[in-house]
């Protein structure tokens, strides 16, 4: 993404005025989902369907193409065609339609440069600038990361980028087990590899030079993943598929605990990934997550999360200079009113102020949707803490008899 | 000027003087006719008598009065023709006469008639259906008059001079039927506005079915009443209030009792709405009163019309469904063939005679039935859960009673990676003559191919060519060996961490547990921080409370009883401190490889030392636990594959409950119906199986892609729930937080997350001692809520158990 006007910079932007971007690939879509907020004015090329009537009372409908501006309702993202449909009121005079009626204007990457200018309702605060600034500065770089996370039976395809992790697929395969022959558990594995092979192949479009991931990690507890690599390498050798045999090549088998999605966690921390995306956002996103959870589980009071101690830390300032870093998930600011939001970026605007580090992680990586466990907001104190959580308690006191009843039979 | 305007500045004063004008103006013409008559009769003299005053009026209406004209009329058409007296052309009155303009039945009429006439012939010899074609024309006719001709000239006000608005006699009532045949068939298309006229034999058969029609009916009245009376309400309180109703009542069932016979008949005059009105009353009374006793004050109800009662009917659900049986309109003979249970009844209930449980469709045969068995029979509707006709109809319990069997046992054998258990599991078989000892020189000749002979042993359990060159038990291996007393079920688990949830699947169809312990040296203590542990955990989170320790390769360390010992006080203290009781616990010193204590007590001088029983008699005196027979049935899907006899095979434990051959089972969370084809009880065919026994189920009528393993297969009748989230009672083996874990139950591997940990409770009492803990430390025990990603079925007393990042976290009761 970069901006229409060539004189226009991150700095120079003025709290009301309404900031003109040109959508340049898929993944821009991705960030303007999280720049536009309800609320926001959208202003961009669309196309709508208009009714005429003739005089002899016959009607005829056709789409004309026409910039609107809309006040948004509500947004919709569909990541795997990387669309985002902005919906609203409409609120430009305009020759096709009045004003306040519903549209929903479409962005989504074309050969053409798309232009769209926003204006945000509460103007330019830091949360929405840092996220602009985030969504302008990504160009560069555009490593692709393809994981394959993989147990007997299950299979994840993740497309890993710099802003998100899409799970392009989920394969099931049901293997028989011991109690049939030998012969079948194999002929079900080999199946297996088959259904996931192809589903890769499908996936990665090895025409399109901008497309082809720079590395191919396979993961999985045990010897699934080291099995399909083999399986993978015979089957390019037999097809004499170049790209393939290429891709194999370098892929590199990484030891999980399961194969489940989240265990993408276990594959960016790896050192065979970390060799490739070793300064990218989301490797530093995760250690960051388990940093904090490291921390959180020394339980000396420097690790807090949830919304109330958390703003009640940083309202003391413990989370400033000297390794204070608050953790909030970008998708926190995208439906909030305003008093809330505004409350959320006075929260920002002091830890910055503190000299504290602020992470908007991208909830669709996988620490981001740890923070999300957390409840989407978590800090790093520089100094201990305790008891943040204390007046959470005294609600609950007529609860405490409940449970009293129920002996322990776990152990 | 607007509308509104208009009408406000409207001079009111000025409109009564017009209209006032136009009163005098009719007075001035009545003036005019008058004197306009008496002109007529002295020009007509003597042939004044024959001519009657109404037509010397009308003439005079129609010359505007001119006498002279009006004259010669009246002579050319009445005194000097009068058999063909055509009545003079009606004209349209003008808009200013109240009193409708005398008009003559048209000329028209005539021509049609003779038309009516020409088909006559085409319509008469023709059936029953073209009666309707007649009756269709009835309503054009006016029964005061006579249908022969020539019709006298007879004015519409004459016709109703001496009837009331409203009141009208019933023998001037016109009868209406509604066209029962397509309109084209009678009459012209289109544009002719002539309305359709009916012969004199028409008429005169219309007024004689009318006749029959109006004593019939009034016959039907009696009949209904006297029905009324019968039916209406069965207390006689209420029966009692109702009695006023019975006009309303009956003036209704009037009209559905003949709309039965496929024409609507003239309802006789009903002394109206008085007897109505109060009738209302006592209905809204009575259901105050019946429906809501509690309430003091009465909420006025807005009284239901006339209309809305024939609409609706009355409140009496029983008057209700007579009327549904009689408007269905169908002849009686229809009727009763369907009063009985159809063939399709007949058969289910035959079947379900035949089965256990009777089907659903036996009780909705009758029309008898009130609400209230409509009610209960539609809540009575399930899914059609009858056995197939091959099931036996077994008491499955007391099947079992009778059954000498041997008692049934399974354990699963636990413990470090490389402790050696499935070669000391392969030991025992080849002792026991489970395998003969062909077939291990055979495998021991493979692995001695590949470098790997003392794996020969563990092969016998290790079939998988990954496990087999890999040297590592990947999957649970179950199999199979009798002693004199019991029959047993042998899992043979993984040890590797990786395969744990394999391990958690073996371990949750077990009756108790062999831990098996690598007594050389620095292996035990590698595998005490290592799986020794977690597996202990697991298999005692699992509900497994016995548990013999099996303490091998102590030949490696020359049978020393030291290490036995030293070994027996690390193990047992940890197991004690995970919750295992002292009596529990069993230790037996084992070589795995040579079979030493295993099924023969050993023969080495250096074991002299130990005197206990061997493994087997350590196995043979576990009591396997309280089986959950008589709760609804629970089968823990381990495996499904396909064999000759079903497309989809399952094998699993039964977990509670009992089954045969032929029921009707579900398979959750799919929540799709199966039926069992056939089963295998220990690889033995079986009519049924019970809770605890390990078994083999061929499914019929599903699709493979139903059934996975991890399901549960569960009466449909009390079919375990499906949850995304649930609340576990857990006991934490590392920090627990809102973080994303693995959920393990049985072979049901899901992903999920915390999403809530609401309390921390008392190890002992289970008192909650802190609300909401941010975390909660190893060892304590949390009330935790976990999230998963898809439904699962999962019922409260399952246990389950949480792992993360490769570890296990915590394991739990569900609440």
């Amino acid at each position: 993404m970069r901006f229409a006007s060539k004189r226009q910079s991150l700095t120079s932007i003025d709290e009301t005025e309404g900031v003109g971007l040109i959508i340049t690939e898929p993944e821009d879509l991705w960030h303007a989902n999280n720049l536009i907020a309800i609320g926001d004015i959208v202003y961009a090329p669309t196309l709508r369907k208009v009714t005429t009537e003739s005089l002899t009372g016959s009607t005829s409908t056709q789409k004309v193409r026409a910039e609107l501006a809309v006040k948004v309702t509500d947004t919709s993202f569909d990541p795997r065609a990387s669309e985002l449909r902005v919906a609203g009121t409409i609120v430009n005079e305009n020759e096709i339609a009045a004003v306040g009626q519903y549209h929903t204007i479409t962005l989504k990457h074309t050969d053409r440069d798309i232009k769209f200018t926003i204006w945000k309702s509460q103007g330019w605060d830091s949360v929405a600038l840092s996220l602009l600034a985030e969504a302008i500065s990504e160009t560069a770089n555009k490593d692709v990361v393809f994981a394959v996370v993989m147990q007997e039976g299950v299979a994840n395809l993740c497309l890993i980028t710099e802003s998100r992790t899409l799970v392009k697929q989920r394969i099931e395969h049901t293997i028989p087990k011991k109690r049939s022959s030998r012969k079948e558990t194999e002929g079900g594995m080999s199946d297996f590899y088959g259904k996931v092979l192809s589903a890769i192949l499908g996936a990665i479009d090895f025409n399109e030079r901008s497309g082809i991931p720079k590395q191919l990690l396979l993961a999985s507890p045990g010897f699934v993943a080291h099995n399909f690599r083999a399986y993978m390498k015979e089957y390019a050798e037999r097809k004499g598929d170049k790209p393939l045999a290429r891709l194999v090549k370098e892929a590199a088998v990484i030891h999980t605990s399961t194969g489940h999605v989240h265990s993408l966690n276990e594959v960016l921390k790896s050192p065979e990934a970390q060799k490739t995306m070793r300064d990218s956002k989301f490797t530093q996103e995760t250690s960051l997550m388990d940093n904090f959870y490291q921390k959180l589980r020394q339980d000396d009071g420097r690790a807090w999360y949830g919304v109330q101690p958390v703003a009640k830390a940083i309202r003391e300032g413990a989370v400033g200079r000297g390794g204070g870093v608050l953790m909030m998930n970008s998708a926190f600011f995208k439906s909030m009113d305003v008093a809330e939001r505004q409350k959320y970026v006075a929260l920002v605007d002091k830890v910055r102020e503190d000299g504290g580090d602020v992470r908007l992680l991208s909830s669709d990586h996988e620490s981001g949707q740890r923070l999300d466990a957390l409840g989407g907001i978590a800090a790093l104190l520089t100094y201990p803490l305790h008891d943040l959580d204390e007046d959470d308690d005294e609600e609950d006191a007529a609860q405490v008899q409940e449970g009293s009843a129920a002996g322990t039979t776990i152990i | 000027m607007s509308r509104h305007r208009a009408i406000r500045n409207l001079d009111y004063d000025e409109v009564m003087d017009e209209f006032e004008e136009d009163l005098e103006e009719e007075e001035e013409n009545r003036l005019l006719m008058e004197q306009g008559v008496a002109d007529v009769r002295t020009a007509l003299a003597a042939e004044a008598s024959k001519v009657t005053k109404e037509q010397i009026e009308e003439a005079l209406w129609h010359y505007y009065y001119d006498v002279d004209k009006s004259v010669t009329y009246l002579t050319s058409k009445f005194i000097n023709a009068p058999k063909k007296a055509p009545k003079p052309a009606t004209q349209k009155p003008t808009g200013k006469y109240s009193i409708p303009a005398p008009a003559t039945l048209s000329r028209e009429f005539q021509h049609s008639s003779h038309w009516a006439e020409d088909n006559r012939d085409g319509l008469d010899d023709r059936a029953s259906p073209h009666t309707g074609f007649r009756q269709d024309h009835v309503g054009f006719w006016v029964p005061g008059s006579s249908p022969s001709y020539p019709l006298p000239p007879v004015s519409l006000s004459a016709l109703f001079h001496d009837m009331p608005w409203g009141n009208i006699p019933k023998d001037r009532e016109s009868l209406l039927i509604p066209p029962v045949v397509p309109r084209s068939r009678c009459g012209l298309l289109g544009g002719s506005g002539a309305p359709p006229k009916m012969t004199k034999l028409q008429a005169l058969a219309a007024a004689r079915k009318k006749k029959a029609q109006e004593k019939s009916s009034e016959q039907e009245v009696e009949q209904t009443r006297t029905q009324m009376t019968g039916l209406s309400v069965s207390s006689s309180s209420t029966q009692k209030e109702n009695t006023p109703l019975s006009g309303a009542f009956s003036k209704r069932l009037k009209t559905s009792s003949s709309t039965a016979q496929g024409r609507v008949p003239i309802l006789p005059t009903e002394p109206r709405s008085e007897p109505e009105q109060q009738s209302v009353e006592p209905i809204t009374r009575e259901l105050e009163v019946v429906e809501e006793p509690v309430e003091a004050t009465p909420v006025k109800k807005a009284q239901p019309s006339a209309f809305a009662q024939t609409l609706f009917g009355s409140l009496t659900p029983t008057i209700t469904i007579q009327q549904d049986v009689v408007t269905l309109g169908l002849a009686p003979s229809v009727l009763e063939a369907f009063s009985k249970p159809s063939p399709d009844d007949i058969v289910l209930a035959a079947q379900a005679k035949a089965g256990k449980k009777p089907p659903a469709g036996q009780s909705k045969k009758s029309k008898s039935s009130t609400t209230d068995s409509l009610a209960s029979s539609v809540s009575d509707l399930k899914i059609d859960d009858t056995p197939l006709p091959k099931s036996r109809n077994l008491n499955v319990l007391s099947e079992f009673e009778k059954s000498v069997k041997k008692k049934n046992a399974s354990f699963v054998v636990v413990g470090h990676v490389d402790a050696g258990k499935s070669t000391m599991m392969g030991r025992l078989l080849l002792d026991l003559g489970v395998v003969d000892q062909r077939t291990v020189e055979k495998l021991r000749k493979e692995a001695h191919m590949i470098g790997k002979s003392s794996f020969a042993l563990a092969w016998v359990l290790d079939q998988r060519t990954e496990e087999r060159s890999r040297g590592v038990t990947i999957d649970i291996a179950t199999n199979r060996f009798e002693t004199e007393t019991t029959a047993f079920t042998i899992l043979d688990a993984p040890g590797h961490r990786d395969f744990i949830p394999n391990m958690i699947a073996g371990a949750s169809q077990a009756d108790f547990a062999v831990l098996v312990v690598d007594a050389s040296t620095g292996a035990f203590e590698s595998g005490l921080k290592g799986q020794t542990k977690e597996h202990s955990l697991l298999i005692r989170s699992m509900g497994v409370s016995r548990i013999i320790v099996a303490v091998n390769k102590l030949d490696m360390v020359n049978w020393s009883q030291e290490r036995f010992d030293e070994i027996k006080n690390q193990v047992s203290g940890f197991l004690s401190a995970t919750g295992f009781q002292k009596k529990n616990i069993a230790f037996v010193p084992v070589s795995g490889l040579h079979g030493d204590n295993m099924v023969k007590r050993s023969e080495n001088p250096a074991v002299s030392w130990y005197t206990g029983p061997t493994l087997i008699e350590e196995l043979e005196l576990s009591e396997p636990s309280a089986r959950a027979m008589e709760k609804p049935l629970r089968v823990n899907i381990s495996e499904v594959f396909r064999t000759q006899q079903s497309q989809v095979t399952v094998s699993g434990r039964v977990d509670a409950g009992s089954l045969q051959m032929g029921d009707a089972v579900l398979v959750q969370p799919a929540t799709e119906k199966a039926f069992i084809k056939s089963i295998l009880v220990d690889e033995a065919p079986s009519d049924w199986a019970v809770a605890g026994q390990s078994v083999v189920l061929h499914l019929s009528h599903i699709d493979p892609m139903h059934v996975k393993s991890g399901d549960i297969i569960c009466d449909p009748n009390k079919p375990i729930p499906k949850e995304r989230t649930f609340t576990l009672k857990a006991l934490a083996f590392d920090f627990l937080m809102p973080m994303q874990v693995d959920v393990h139950r049985g072979r049901l591997h899901a992903a999920g997350k915390i999403i809530a940990m609401p309390a921390l409770l008392d190890k002992v009492t289970g008192a909650v001692t802190k609300k909401n803990p941010r975390l909660v430390k190893p060892g304590q025990v949390a009330r935790v809520r976990v999230e998963l990603d898809d439904q699962v079925p999962l019922e409260a007393g399952q246990r389950v158990v949480l792992r993360s990042g490769g570890e296990t976290i915590a394991a739990g009761l569900l609440e």
